[in-house]
C-alpha cells in the first residue's frame, strides 16, 4: 500500500495532441479517487500513465515516494482492472488468478492458499476451474477483481470496471468494490464516465475535461460547490438547469423571473467583479411544489409558474418539465457536456427546465403549476470563462 | 440451434443428402481412381474399370523399392518442414508486428507482400535458375527452400495479421499489469491464443511446399534434391515400353498421405473460438 503522486504530469502524443495537461493530484494511502469526465477528457490516458502502459511525457508520477516515470508496468507493484476484464481465456480461473503470482515466483502453496482466499472473498470458490468462457458477465468481472487483489499490491486501478454490465448488476457490484475497497483499504483509483458511480464510490472525485483538472473533492463538496459550469453540469443527475440571465441592481433577471438575490450571494458576485450576463444554474432538486409549502417558507424563496410539459413520475418523486421562454444558455463547456450526454441534437433540450418535486404534488401533465425555488441555492456562472462567480469553497 | 428457413422435414433432409453425395462425389471421384489404379496390374489398368479386377501391391513394392522415389520422399519431406517452420516462425514475427505495432512502411510492407503473392511463379523460374546456378544453389535443398519461403511468407503473413487481430489487445495489457515481461506475455498469454492460427498457417505452408512442381522440376537435376511431384514425371514403366501410370498412382496415393496426416494431427489443435470469453462484446 502506498500514496500515489502526480506532479505537473502531461501526456502529449507524437502527432502534438496534448491528452493530458499538467495534471496535479495527491493521493493519499488506502484512499478511494474516481476519475470522472466525458470521454475524451484524458482519464483513461491518466490511469494508463499511473499504470505505466503509456508514457509521462512531463512531470512526475511517485508511488510510495519512489518516481515511477521510466520503471516498466511489472515493477510497480500495481494491479489493474480493465473495462473489458481482459481474462485470459485460455485458462481456468484458477489459473487467471493465480498467474501474477505465478509470474512473481510464489511457491504452490502459498499460491493455492492466496487463491482461494480471494474466491472466497469475491464468491468465486465454486467457478474455480471454469473457463471464462463459460461465466456470465458479473462473475468475469469478480475474476478480473479477484486477479487484481491476489498479490496484493500497492493500488488497484479500475478503468471502467462495471460499464460492461447490465444496469442492476451494475449497482450491485457497485457496493461490492466499494465494500471490497473498504475491506482491503488499499489505495485505489477509478476512471468512469458515469458521474452516479462517481459520487457513491469516491473518497474523493476528480473531474477532468480536456486533459484538465477541473475540480478536486469530495463528491458532497463538487455537488454543493462546483468551481465551474463544466463540474456544475456533470455532477448531478438529472443535471443541473442553466438560464441564461442579467444581473442588475442586486437583482438576477432571467426567465425565471426577477430574482433578489440573497446578501451573501450579491456579495460574492461583487467580489468576483461579475460581468452583466451570467448564466445561472439551479438544481432540479432545489425545486418544490409552491402548493405543498405554507406562506412563511414560500417567502424564502422565488416562484416561477409555467406550463407542465412532460411529468415523470418515478415513484419517490416527481419531475415536471417546462419550456422556458428564453434562448437556451449556450458555451463551450454546455455543449460539450450536451454532447457527452447524447443531447446536443436533441431539439429545444436546452431551452428546458426540470424540476423535481415531491410525490406528493397534484401536478398534472398540460396544466399550470407554480414551483418554489430558494435563490440562496443558486449559482452564477461567467459564460465566457465558466467561473462559479459564487464559488463559497476553498 | 433455430434452421434457418423453415423446420427439418424429411424431404429437406432428402434434398441436403443428395446435395452431400453429390459435392463429395464430385471431390473425390479423382482421388479414388488413382486409389484404384494404383491396385491394378499393368495388363488391367486400361480396362476402365472403377474397381480393379485384379488386385497387387506391385506398384507399391516397385516404388519403394526405387531408390528415386525413396530419395525424392525424403527431399521432399525434408524441404517441406524446414520452408514450413522458418516461414511460419518468420511470419508469426512479422505478423504480430503487422497487427499490433505502428511503424514507418507498414502499408507498403503490406502492399509488397501481397504483390509478391501474386506474382506468377512461372516467370520467376528463369531468374532463379540463372540466379542459383551462379550461387551455386542450384539442385540443393536451399536452393528450393529459399524460393517457397519467399513464396509462403505472404501467405503466412496474411493468415496470421487476422488471428492476432482477433487477440485482444488487452490481454497483453493485462499480462504486463500481472508482472509478465514482454516475452513472458508474448509466451503465456498470445502465442496460446494465437496457436490455432500458427497451426492453419502451418497447414497451408506445407500443403504448398509439398505440392510445388514448377520449381521443384526446373531448380533441381537429380535425385540429390529431386522432390515427389518432380521425381513422379520422371518416372518411368521397368521397361521403355510399359505404362508407368500403375507405379505413378501409387507413387501420389503415396504423397497424399503425409498431407492427411499432418491436417489430421494439426486438426485437433485448431479450436475454435479459442479467445471467446477472454472479453466482453
Amino acid at each position: 500500500m502506498a500514496d500515489i503522486v502526480l506532479d505537473k504530469v502531461s501526456k502529449r502524443y507524437p502527432d502534438g495532441a496534448l491528452a493530458v495537461s499538467d495534471v496535479d493530484i495527491e493521493i493519499a494511502d488506502g484512499e478511494f479517487i474516481i476519475l470522472v469526465g466525458p470521454s475524451g477528457c484524458g482519464k483513461s490516458t491518466t490511469l494508463n500513465m499511473i499504470a505505466g502502459l503509456e508514457d509521462i511525457t512531463a512531470g512526475e508520477l511517485r508511488i510510495g515516494g519512489a518516481r515511477m516515470n521510466e520503471r516498466a508496468p511489472k515493477d510497480r507493484d500495481i494491479a489493474m482492472v480493465f473495462q473489458s476484464y481482459a481474462l485470459y481465456p485460455h485458462m481456468t480461473v484458477r489459473e487467471n488468478m493465480a498467474f501474477p503470482l505465478r509470474l512473481a515466483k510464489v511457491d504452490n502453496a502459498t499460491v493455492e492458499r492466496k487463491v482461494n482466499e480471494a474466491a472466497k472473498i469475491l464468491d468465486l470458490t465454486q467457478h474455480l476451474d471454469r473457463k471464462p468462457a463459460n461465466l456470465s458477465g458479473g462473475q468475469r468481472q469478480r475474476v478480473a477483481m479477484g486477479r487484481a487483489i491476489v498479490r496484493n499490491p500497492k493500488a488497484f486501478l479500475m478503468d471502467e470496471p462495471l460499464s460492461n454490465l447490465d444496469a442492476k448488476l451494475r449497482v450491485q457490484m457497485r457496493t461490492s468494490v466499494s465494500r471490497l475497497q473498504k475491506q482491503l483499504g488499499t489505495t485505489t483509483v477509478y476512471v468512469t464516465h458515469d458521474q452516479t458511480e462517481a459520487m457513491t464510490l469516491g473518497d474523493r472525485v476528480v473531474v477532468m475535461r480536456g486533459g484538465v483538472v477541473q475540480q478536486i473533492g469530495a463528491p458532497q463538496y463538487l455537488y454543493d460547490h462546483p468551481a465551474n459550469l463544466f463540474v456544475a453540469g456533470f455532477i448531478g443527475s438529472p443535471a443541473m438547469n442553466f438560464v441564461p440571465a442579467t444581473v442588475e441592481e442586486g437583482r438576477l433577471r432571467c426567465a425565471l423571473g426577477d430574482l433578489t438575490l440573497p446578501d451573501a450571494t450579491r456579495r460574492r458576485l461583487e467580489a468576483a467583479d461579475a460581468p452583466r450576463e451570467v448564466i445561472m444554474g439551479v438544481r432540479p432538486e432545489h425545486f418544490e411544489d409552491a402548493a405543498l409549502l405554507d406562506e412563511a417558507a414560500r417567502s424564502r424563496g422565488a416562484l416561477f409558474s409555467g406550463q407542465v410539459d412532460v411529468l415523470e413520475s418515478m415513484g419517490s418523486d416527481k419531475y415536471a418539465y417546462f419550456t422556458l421562454a428564453a434562448e437556451r444558455a449556450s458555451t463551450a463547456e454546455l455543449e460539450e457536456l450536451a454532447a457527452d450526454a447524447g443531447t446536443a441534437d436533441v431539439p429545444s433540450a436546452g431551452s428546458q427546465l426540470i424540476t423535481r418535486i415531491s410525490a406528493a404534488s397534484a401536478a398534472r401533465e398540460g396544466e399550470k403549476l407554480q414551483v418554489w425555488f430558494d435563490v440562496a441555492n443558486a449559482q452564477v456562472f461567467d459564460p465566457a470563462s465558466g467561473r462559479n462567480l459564487t464559488f463559497s469553497g476553498d | 440451434m433455430a434452421i434457418i428457413g423453415g423446420t427439418e422435414t424429411t424431404g429437406r433432409k432428402v434434398r441436403w443428402a443428395l446435395l452431400d453425395v453429390v459435392v463429395v462425389v464430385y471431390a473425390l471421384v479423382p482421388v479414388l481412381w488413382i486409389v484404384s489404379l494404383s491396385f491394378k496390374t499393368t495388363d488391367t489398368l486400361t480396362d476402365g474399370n472403377f474397381i480393379p479386377r485384379k488386385w497387387t501391391l506391385d506398384n507399391y513394392r516397385t516404388i519403394f523399392t526405387t531408390t528415386e522415389f525413396v530419395r525424392a520422399l525424403g527431399n521432399s519431406i525434408g524441404i517441406a518442414l524446414i520452408s514450413t517452420a522458418i516461414a511460419v516462425v518468420l511470419g508469426t514475427m512479422a505478423a504480430y508486428a503487422i497487427a499490433r505495432l505502428d511503424f514507418p512502411g507498414k502499408r507498403a510492407l503490406i502492399g509488397v507482400s501481397l504483390l509478391i503473392a501474386m506474382f506468377p511463379q512461372v516467370s520467376l523460374v528463369s531468374p532463379l535458375f540463372e540466379t542459383e546456378r551462379t550461387l551455386g544453389l542450384f539442385n540443393t535443398w536451399p536452393g528450393l527452400i529459399l524460393p517457397y519461403i519467399t513464396f509462403a511468407l505472404p501467405l503466412s503473413i496474411y493468415t496470421l495479421s487476422a488471428f492476432f487481430r482477433e487477440i485482444p489487445w488487452e490481454l497483453e495489457k493485462a499480462a504486463k499489469m500481472d508482472g509478465a515481461t514482454p516475452g513472458q506475455a508474448f509466451r503465456r498469454v498470445i502465442a496460446p491464443l494465437a496457436a490455432p492460427g500458427v497451426f492453419t498457417t502451418a497447414i497451408l505452408v506445407f500443403i504448398f511446399c509439398w505440392n510445388d512442381f514448377v520449381f521443384a522440376i526446373s531448380l533441381t537435376s537429380t535425385s540429390a534434391s529431386r522432390t515427389v511431384p518432380a521425381a513422379l514425371s520422371f518416372f518411368t514403366g521397368s521397361s521403355q515400353f510399359e505404362d508407368p501410370a500403375g507405379s505413378i498412382s501409387a507413387a501420389a496415393v503415396v504423397i497424399t498421405v503425409p498431407i492427411i496426416v499432418f491436417v489430421l494431427f494439426f486438426q485437433r489443435r485448431i479450436v475454435a473460438g479459442l479467445t471467446s470469453g477472454a472479453v466482453k462484446g
